[in-house]
């Protein structure tokens, strides 16, 4: 197995960002940095805490405007942009939205917030989201195409 | 006791924290997610490592919090608990994620701020990640 592309010191550093960020929310408000949980909360009927919600994405969506305006290189993915039909991303997403609330969680949720909590379940979904994942880039990579 | 608008702030913090780590760790780049997910041939470990380094800070806060049943500002922690191991949902939940996330390497967070960029695929995405969540929302209200 050849190794490629490794960027262990940011892939830390925005690791270690993307921690004290959960913290932050748990620590003032004792809230889950589930941006699943977060975003597709507004779509719930009857949800009686958006504001801080939309407070939160709106903290996520400046992030970009803010790195670009300080300069930071790749900021834009580098993954060129018609790398996957329009139908695939489409269903990409409607099997991401409606898995990560069936789950009640995805990566930030359960893979961070849930492993840091030490959540057994937090664990059973990670590992079951992180193998088919796995399973699945494998297939449509080597195997489909 | 602190008044309405701190709450707001400390998300509106966390989620420009989590942005900034999510774009530092190139975790907004489908190509470096689907890097680290495609363990045949080459194989880039980067996210391994981004999960060392948010669950490395995240422990200790999150361990104390639990122990403690309160946040800094009084009020009890919002987490998620007493339910079962493993439910059908969660399993369910976690295939379907699975998969939607290995197609196009692309999950929730990630997904906001490339959409935030006007970045296309993730506009193109986010168009079935609305719809899966409203159509959660729909099948929750029945």
């Amino acid at each position: 197995m050849e190794i490629v592309n490794f960027t262990p010191w940011t892939a830390l550093a925005g690791g270690a960002l993307i921690g004290l960020a959960a913290s932050v929310l748990a620590l003032g408000s004792g809230r889950i940095a589930g941006i699943s949980g977060i975003a597709g909360g507004l779509f719930l009927h009857g949800t009686a805490d958006r504001a801080w919600r939309v407070a939160f994405l709106a903290g996520l969506v400046a992030a970009p405007w803010l790195l670009s305006v300080a300069g930071w290189p790749g900021v834009r993915p580098a993954l060129p942009p018609d790398t996957f039909s329009a139908t695939t991303l489409i269903v990409a997403g409607l099997l991401v939205g409606l898995g990560t609330r069936l789950a009640n969680g995805c990566t930030s949720g359960h893979g961070v917030c849930g492993l840091a909590r030490l959540s057994p379940r937090s664990l059973v979904a990670v590992m079951v989201f992180m193998s088919t994942a796995a399973l699945t880039t494998g297939v449509v990579r080597h195997l489909w195409s | 006791m602190r008044q309405n608008t701190s709450p707001l702030l400390i998300a509106t913090g966390s989620g420009l924290l989590f942005g900034i780590g999510l774009i530092v760790a190139g975790m907004h780049d489908p190509a470096k997610v689907l890097g680290f997910l495609d363990l045949a041939g080459a194989w880039d470990p980067s996210l391994a490592f981004v999960m060392i380094g948010a669950i490395g800070v995240a422990l200790l806060p999150f361990q104390w919090l639990k122990r403690r049943g309160h946040d800094l500002a009084g009020q009890p922690v919002a987490f998620p608990s007493g339910q079962r191991l493993a439910d059908p949902a969660l399993l369910a939940g976690s295939v379907l994620f699975g998969i939607g996330w290995g197609l196009a390497g692309i999950c929730p967070g990630p997904a906001i701020v490339d959409i935030a960029q006007g970045w296309g695929p993730a506009l193109r995405f986010g168009i079935g990640l609305l719809a899966g969540f409203v159509l959660y929302a729909g099948l929750k209200r029945r």
